[in-house]
């Protein structure tokens, strides 16, 4: 389909904004008295809390209020960010307090000071006197689920949060019909968002007696319930600003810090209270990613045919559930698009432990998943001596394939031609040869990854989102949205929907890029790579209503029929040739100011999608392993895509970029790290915790396989997270292909290279 | 916010060794690159800092007429990276200058900071260990010099004595003229990263391939930057070969006092020692005029 602006490479409308530090973010509002939050965190991984005393804090000049577990509600409250369910026992786990009387991980808040300054702070927190009683801490799955350990939390037996799997298929007459089983046991680690702008959020209380929250936040409307339930108090009585974020990743997609702000302004009066985490306390108290561990047996026919699976999941969610309990859930669900295997069964544990708490982050579980199904598939392909990309090929699924348990359907698919592309662009046929008899120290491989993933979470949670459009005088409009644009660049996509729609010029499309709870539409905001496909719908619905309600005013106007009409280059033209007919200024002018009609034009909807599209996708990836050394280096990597309509190509590219060099850090360097016997946190630092720098990253090839996906909007499924997905088993998948050895635990850093190719033989 | 309770600027050297000697609870700060993250941690509290930026003498690089390349402690590392001096005559500083941290710190990090800093994973030190570098030390009583493997007393840990400021660092001719030398930074990432490794190898030959002098630093492969005379000693006297090239490496671990840690195991540090010096080694000859070894 031909469009005039969705498809281009438009500028970001914030680029300018951002470029010249216009653009503000959480840190850069100042008010008048703003005073300082700082959080006492408990040195223990598992301890209670015996004694507090404040007093010589209290006392310190500059301090103004201190805060322990005794001095906030008593309400346990959930701070995942999903959308309310009506359902109690579909709510969210309610498991954590503002601050705590037991602490259950190494940084756990036991007591928070507001004060004049920071160093002043600082000052009180070390006059502030505890007294813990340590309990054992549970620093694995396996601790924490054996036999007579301490409850993380009293009402989980087993400190088993969740394990709720499904099965679909007869798994035992699959296994009896195979000719062959595999199994195989793959490990992922815990890593960090590493988003730039770190948590922050600021509180007060306005003439009205609500409590305004601004914050760093990809959930605005999600948070000012959330902290409405913390507090318990209405929820109308709180306001939730969300500004310029500099990146989020899912971290943000949680109530990290704003019940305590909010709780902290209530403390000194009202008073603007600023609460400010460093990158260390980031990396400890905010959100990281869940490790899992997986057992998968499959039974296959000789060539190559997937009967049967059966996939055994351990995730540690650490210390609080926050979203520990759907991720599991998720990370089964969304790679059953991608292969027609008749049966699974899926079994998944979800268990606390006292490590820091794991939450959202892109892939929500999928990363994990689709490492361990992409390396199972290549263990396959190995075993039963068959391509690698065949095997896959014989398996995928096709379109008009129904899921049996969330009933979406497939309408578009573009998995073949991604293969295809990927394959043509590395060079696969030609390189294989080349790299058959390779001696020496270096050696190299191909490997390549498939993946499969959703646009939203329908039918798990609610997908509602709403747009509201002003038609201004001079024609040009304002474009209000509840989604939130956290750097991956929705409100460029906005507006150039409403752009296409209206047939204006981009620079006439006015996107409020700040969410209000007070003033934006409702949206439940940025994450499960959502926003193009879901609150697209919300954007578009809302531009034809008020182009309807143009060319209806323009009929007034001029006689000729709405349905003869349409707008083009900001003018009213005849829809069969589009001759002009007049100004779209003019006839905004007269809504606003004509003596008998004037009504401004306005649309404000709202759109609850019960629908889903899945987003295709591969990596293949050429790297080089100093068999010496252990290090490995990725000679190159391609990214192809299928996300339907790409809106953006440009903004679509970085997408991916970021993902693919997520991808990257998550294959070869990155994991967060805490001592064995104490769960102290060792590299919750960007010094020790390896992020790769640009340096570390290569030129990341990208391409798109365009398909049209009837339930979008002009076409587009989903690309938010969907290029962190495959990365990392395509890597891994390339590294067996260059030295005969099967990595099944990630991070592949040189350490752990060393070590196997030691174990194997090869130094 | 950092807990700076007092900051004073000095102008000249003398008006910095006095103050010093006044306030014996100052330190001196020059780029501030480590100094303010210890701030910044909690590792310093209540600092009271001399800054030592605006003495202009003290940012020199310069080859003096008797062949001594004098480097100030406030030469940054930008400046190493792209000095004519240090690039014509001692080009391993210059490598490892360029290895350290990012361009914005590279602008603002000084040579003397990284010194006094004391840690074995300094990026300058396997190199100005291997170049027998010569340490000019002032105070208010006068002034010594020291050789820099006499410098590092442990972690962290540096013989400055109280009211002492290191104003020059040397490196004599006899140490660089007629040598090839190359370094590797062994690290996990690329840029802004700290060494699991460091190897700085000097080597100068006779006849073509006789290995005549050999010279290697390590850094992060002991607690302070380290010296391996025990494969020096070997390789003096032999004929290039690969075999030679790996004893060296083999005898080089002997010198090392790897140690497990969370971020590598003492296993590993050492096959990396036994691997990479070979390595710089093989370049550091075809750096002084030999052939590359099959």
């Amino acid at each position: 389909m031909a469009y005039t602006i969705v498809g281009k490479s438009v500028p970001r409308i914030d680029a300018v904004a951002k470029v010249t530090g216009k653009a503000k973010y959480t840190d850069d509002f100042f008010e008048r008295d703003m005073l300082v939050g700082k959080v006492l965190r408990s040195p223990y991984a598992h301890a209670l809390v015996k004694h507090i005393d404040t007093t010589k804090a209290k006392e310190l000049p500059g301090v103004k209020a201190v805060l322990t577990y005794q001095d906030v509600p008593q309400i346990k409250f959930a701070t995942a960010g999903h959308p309310f369910n009506l359902d109690p026992s579909h709510q969210d786990k309610a498991d954590r307090l503002i601050l705590t009387g037991k602490a259950r991980f190494v940084g756990d808040a036991v007591a928070a000071v507001v004060a004049t300054d920071e160093l002043i702070a600082e000052e009180a927190l070390r006059l502030i006197e505890v007294e813990y009683e340590q309990l054992e801490a549970l620093l694995t799955s396996e601790a924490a689920m054996k036999e007579g350990a301490p409850l993380i939390h009293e009402d989980c037996p087993h400190n088993i949060l969740s394990d709720r799997g499904f099965r679909m298929g007869n798994l035992e007459e699959a296994f009896l019909a195979a000719d062959t089983v595999v199994e195989g046991e793959y490990e992922t680690s815990m890593v960090q968002h590493c988003h730039l702008e770190n948590h922050i959020s600021y509180a007060y209380v306005d003439t009205h007696d609500r409590i305004v929250i601004v914050t760093s936040t990809q959930i605005p409307h999600i948070i000012r319930r959330i902290v409405g339930q913390a507090l318990g108090i209405p929820w109308g009585r709180i306001r939730v600003i969300k500004p310029y974020v500099g990146g989020g990743f899912g971290a943000k997609q949680d109530a990290c810090l704003e019940p305590l702000t909010a709780a902290m302004t209530l403390a000194v009066g009202g008073q603007p209270v600023k609460l400010n985490y460093s990158r260390e306390e980031c990396m400890i108290d905010t959100r990281r990613r869940h490790d899992f561990k997986f057992k998968i047996k499959s039974g296959v026919t000789r060539d190559g045919k997937i009967l049967g699976m059966h996939i055994e999941a351990v995730s540690n969610t650490g210390a609080y559930a926050s979203h520990g309990h759907s991720i599991a859930g998720a990370g089964g669900s969304k790679f059953r698009y991608l292969y027609a295997i008749p049966a699974i069964k899926y079994e998944p544990k979800t268990v606390y432990t006292n490590l820091p708490v794991a939450g959202a982050m892109r892939g929500y579980g999928s990363p994990q998943m689709v490492y361990a199904l992409e390396c199972h598939i290549e263990d396959i392909a190995k075993k039963l001596n068959l391509d690698p990309i065949e095997i896959r090929r014989k398996n995928l699924i096709e379109i008009g394939h129904v899921d049996p348990l969330s009933q979406n359907k497939i309408m578009s698919s573009g998995i073949r031609e991604c293969i295809d592309k990927g394959k043509a662009l590395i060079r696969w046929e030609a390189k294989k040869e080349a790299y058959q008899q390779q001696a020496g120290d270096k050696r190299r491989g191909l490997g390549m990854a498939a993946f499969s993933y959703a646009s939203g979470t329908h039918p798990i949670g609610l997908e509602i989102a709403g747009a509201r459009i002003v038609l201004n005088q001079d024609g040009s409009v304002q474009v209000q949205i509840g989604a939130t644009e956290i750097g991956q660049g929705s409100d460029t996509v906005f507006a150039q929907m409403v752009a296409e729609v209206l047939g204006l010029p981009i620079d006439r499309v006015h996107v409020v890029s700040e969410q209000d709870t007070d003033i934006s539409p409702f949206d439940t905001g940025a994450y499960a790579s959502r926003q193009t496909y879901i609150s697209g719908m919300a954007v578009k619905k809302a531009a034809e209503e008020i182009k309807a309600k143009i060319l209806d005013f323009a009929w007034g106007l001029t006689d000729i029929p709405a349905h003869a009409l349409d707008l083009k280059e900001q003018n009213v033209v005849y829809k069969h040739s589009g001759e002009s007919v007049l100004p779209l200024a003019e006839v905004a002018l007269s809504t606003y100011y004509d003596t008998v009609f004037a009504q401004p034009i306005t649309s404000d909807v709202s759109n609850n999608a019960r629908v889903n599209a899945v987003p295709y996708g591969v990596t293949f990836a050429e790297v080089e392993v100093d068999l010496k050394t252990g290090k490995i280096e990725i000679l190159e990597i391609y990214n192809v895509h299928d996300s339907g309509t790409i809106v953006n190509p440009r903004l679509a590219e970085g997408q991916v970029h970021g993902g693919v060099s997520m991808g990257i850090g998550y294959a070869l360097s990155e994991q967060l790290l805490f001592d064995p016997k104490t769960g102290k946190p060792l590299n919750n630092n960007l010094l020790d915790y390896k992020l790769p720098t640009i340096m570390d990253t290569p030129d990341i090839g990208v391409a798109f396989v365009e398909t049209h996906e009837p339930t979008g909007s002009f076409g587009v499924k989903s690309l938010g997270e969907p290029p962190a997905l495959s990365p990392a088993p395509a890597i891994r998948n390339a590294v067996l292909d260059a030295t005969g050895v099967a990595f099944n635990q990630l991070p592949m850093n040189p350490q752990r290279v060393f070590e196997k190719l030691k174990q194997a033989g090869l130094i | 916010m950092y807990d700076i309770q007092n900051y004073q600027e000095a102008l000249t050297l003398s008006e910095a060794t006095e103050t010093l000697t006044r306030n014996p609870r100052m330190r001196i700060i020059a780029g501030g690159t480590d100094l303010l993250i210890k701030l910044h941690g909690g590792q310093i509290e209540a600092a009271e800092l001399l800054s030592i930026r605006n003495i202009e003498a003290l940012s020199h690089i310069e080859k003096r007429p008797d062949g001594v390349i004098s480097i100030g402690p406030l030469a940054t590392f930008t400046q190493m990276t792209q000095d004519p001096v240090i690039k014509a005559h001692v080009p391993i500083l210059a490598e490892a200058a360029v290895s350290m941290g990012g361009p914005q710190i590279r602008n603002i990090a000084t040579i003397g900071g990284n010194v006094c800093n004391g840690a074995t994973s300094a990026d300058s030190a396997s190199s100005l260990f291997a170049l027998e570098a010569e340490l000019v030390l002032i105070s208010s009583r006068g002034s010594r010099v020291l050789p820099i493997s006499e410098f590092y007393l442990g972690p962290g840990k540096v013989d400055l004595r109280a009211g002492e400021i290191l104003t020059e660092i040397r490196i004599l001719p006899r140490h660089y003229v007629g040598f090839g030398g190359h370094y590797i930074k062994f690290a996990m990432r690329k840029a802004m990263d700290i060494a699991t490794l460091g190897v700085a190898v000097l080597c100068k030959l006779e006849a073509g391939n006789i290995l005549a002098e050999v010279k290697i630093g390590l850094g992060v492969a002991g607690p302070t930057p380290l010296r391996c005379f025990e494969a020096e000693a070997y390789a003096v006297g032999k004929a290039v070969s690969t075999d030679v090239l790996n004893e060296v490496g083999r005898l080089a671990i002997r010198s090392a006092k790897a140690r497990t840690s969370w971020r590598a195991s003492k296993e590993y540090r050492e096959h990396l020692i036994q691997e990479l010096v070979p390595r710089a080694l093989r370049e550091a000859i075809v750096q002084a005029g030999g052939g590359e070894i099959a």
